[in-house]
């Protein structure tokens, strides 16, 4: 199934994003999409822009934890970026950490995190 | 009291009710500002219309409004909810002198004053019924007013910001905060929050609970929670309960707070939260 | 002194299909921005509504969810959502509450989570006579 969710590749890096009217089966076939991918084309990072979500149930938040894991048995990194602050809230009450995930503000840290860097940063970063 | 809901009572009534207005709104002294008229105007045409006497107040959407404003008008100056239902009670005053004047006929009469009392006795229910909600918001809004004042997010460096909480952290305010919190995150692009807690006089299990949600929320949002300010006293209490905050940042003082803060900047390539 | 009710939008929907997930998240995030609810209320009340609504789609079946607006006697504005299934019931409510609960395809996250999303949270349920969960968020 085609998600119609882009899926860009920069280098070794897949960023992807979801969009605010997320289906369970979309989340899915995006999930597997990246997955493929990772195992295909020797992804060293993913990066997966949230910051159009609405909201993040446990179903959401359980796809996400996997794809973390799975990503890690393929040596690969995943980053959830951009998360609002509503939601952040949300799931903390509904009692979920996305444990294992990693995180970041938004796409750009996200791929700072994985060694991308602006160049008009790079001197005064640190 | 049954019989005293009919046609002729109320007719009679709502005649007084139209021919006296003037006179009884002027004779109901202490309102002043018009709302006795417009009460009197949509207890006539209550009266008037079908509804039985006993639901009016409640049910006519025009006395329910009269009375609801004039409570209301009442409750935000600041009068006491007794002054409300003595004003009540003065109207049903002022309407019995009326049905004096208006009648000889003492069964009449009597019937009239049954009527009369039924009417305005669920008038000063729902009075104080509006009165009391009104003060309650009054009371909420000012509790959230005290709550944002309470929690301010200051911005320390480029990147770093600290939230200095000082007195109780119940539930309501946890939420304050970690809501000005998460939203300063997201706006100064911030990589490391600082929650400051030396003001924070104890720490209980349900305490350290907020604190350890606010952490979660702050990681998931891709920056970094610094905890600093326990005293050795709470830092005593939260060994003894066995809550366990060995995956949070803790430092004593705000200052060496700020310095971890640099150093995870310094470190730079990792605000995010890594876990497992 | 109350808004007009009938401005906000109200009613019953169905959960029969998983497009049908969507528009029961819609029609609760449209009742809580009628109803003046801040992002963070609406977030919490559309989350525990995709919760719910996706336990009676998976558990339950199918069903019904229905959307109302509420006030309390302090003037206070609220969301009540009823989401009813004609599943095969919850056995065992106790462990249907605790966090990570589920017996879906490791869908849901037991009710537990959902509760602390609510003010008032309501579990009818009888094996073999389906489930129904009512429950009130108030504006903060």
């Amino acid at each position: 199934m085609n998600t119609g969710l882009p899926i860009l590749r920069l280098g070794d890096v897949l960023l992807g994003g979801l969009l605010s009217d997320l289906d369970d089966k979309t989340a899915l076939a995006f999930t597997d999409e990246l997955t493929t991918r990772i195992a295909n084309e020797g992804i060293r990072g993913v990066v997966i822009d949230i910051s159009r979500l609405e909201i993040v149930d446990s179903f959401v938040a359980r796809v996400l934890m996997q794809l973390a894991a799975t990503g890690r048995l393929l040596g690969t990194r995943m980053i959830v970026a951009g998360m609002r602050p509503a939601v952040a809230l949300t799931l903390t009450e509904l009692g979920l950490q996305l444990t294992g995930v990693q995180t970041a503000l938004n796409a750009e840290q996200a791929m700072e995190l994985l060694g991308w860097r602006r160049p008009e940063e790079a001197p005064h970063a640190s | 009291m049954l019989g005293t809901d009919d046609g002729q009572v109320r007719a009679v009534l709502a005649r007084i009710l139209e021919e006296d207005r003037a006179t009884l709104a002027r004779e109901w002294a202490g309102q002043g500002d018009g709302d006795g008229r417009e009460l009197l105007e949509a207890l006539r045409n209550a009266l008037g219309g079908t509804l039985a006497v006993s639901r009016i107040a409640e049910q006519d959407p025009a006395v329910r409004d009269a009375l609801t404003s004039l409570s209301e008008r009442r409750a935000r100056a600041g009068a006491e909810p007794s002054a409300t239902a003595m004003a009540i009670l003065a109207l049903k005053r002022t309407m019995l002198s009326a049905i004096e004047r208006h009648t000889e006929d003492s069964a009449l009469r009597y019937r009239a004053a049954l009527l009369v009392n039924e009417l305005l006795d669920s008038a000063g229910v729902l009075t104080f019924e509006v009165y009391s909600a009104g003060r309650e918001r009054i009371i909420r809004e000012q509790h959230s007013q005290v709550l944002e004042l309470s929690t301010p997010v200051v911005r320390l460096w480029r990147h770093v910001l600290a939230v200095p909480l000082i007195g109780t952290l119940d539930s309501a305010r946890t939420q304050v905060v970690m809501n000005n919190l998460l939203e300063a995150i997201q706006a100064n692009e911030a990589r490391v929050a600082i929650i400051d807690i030396t003001g924070v006089p104890t720490v209980d299990t349900a305490v350290a609970q907020h604190l350890l949600q606010t952490v979660s929320a702050v990681r998931l949002m891709g920056a970094e929670c610094v905890v600093s300010g326990i005293r050795p006293s709470i830092a005593q209490t939260i060994t003894q309960l066995g809550i366990d905050l060995s995956h949070i940042v803790t430092r004593g003082s705000l200052a060496d707070a700020l310095a971890t803060a640099m150093q995870l900047l310094g470190d730079g390539a990792r605000p995010g939260a890594v876990t497992g | 002194m109350l808004p007009d009710e009938r401005t906000v939008p109200s009613g019953e929907y169905p959960v029969r299909a998983e497009e049908d997930l969507l528009a029961a998240r819609h029609a609760v995030r449209a009742a809580a921005v009628a109803a003046g609810f801040s992002i963070v209320d609406q977030t919490k009340i559309v989350t525990a509504a995709s919760e719910l609504v996706r336990n009676a789609y998976i558990h339950g079946g199918g069903g019904t969810m229905t959307v109302e607006v509420v006030r309390d006697p302090a003037g206070r504005t609220g969301l009540r959502l009823r989401v009813r299934d004609e599943g095969p019931g919850i056995a065992d409510v106790e462990q249907a509450m605790t966090d990570g609960f589920s017996t879906g395809a490791g869908l849901g996250h037991g009710l537990g989570g959902t509760r602390r999303l609510v003010h008032d949270f309501r579990l009818d349920t009888e094996p073999g006579r389906g489930t129904t969960v009512t429950v009130v968020r108030w504006q903060s």
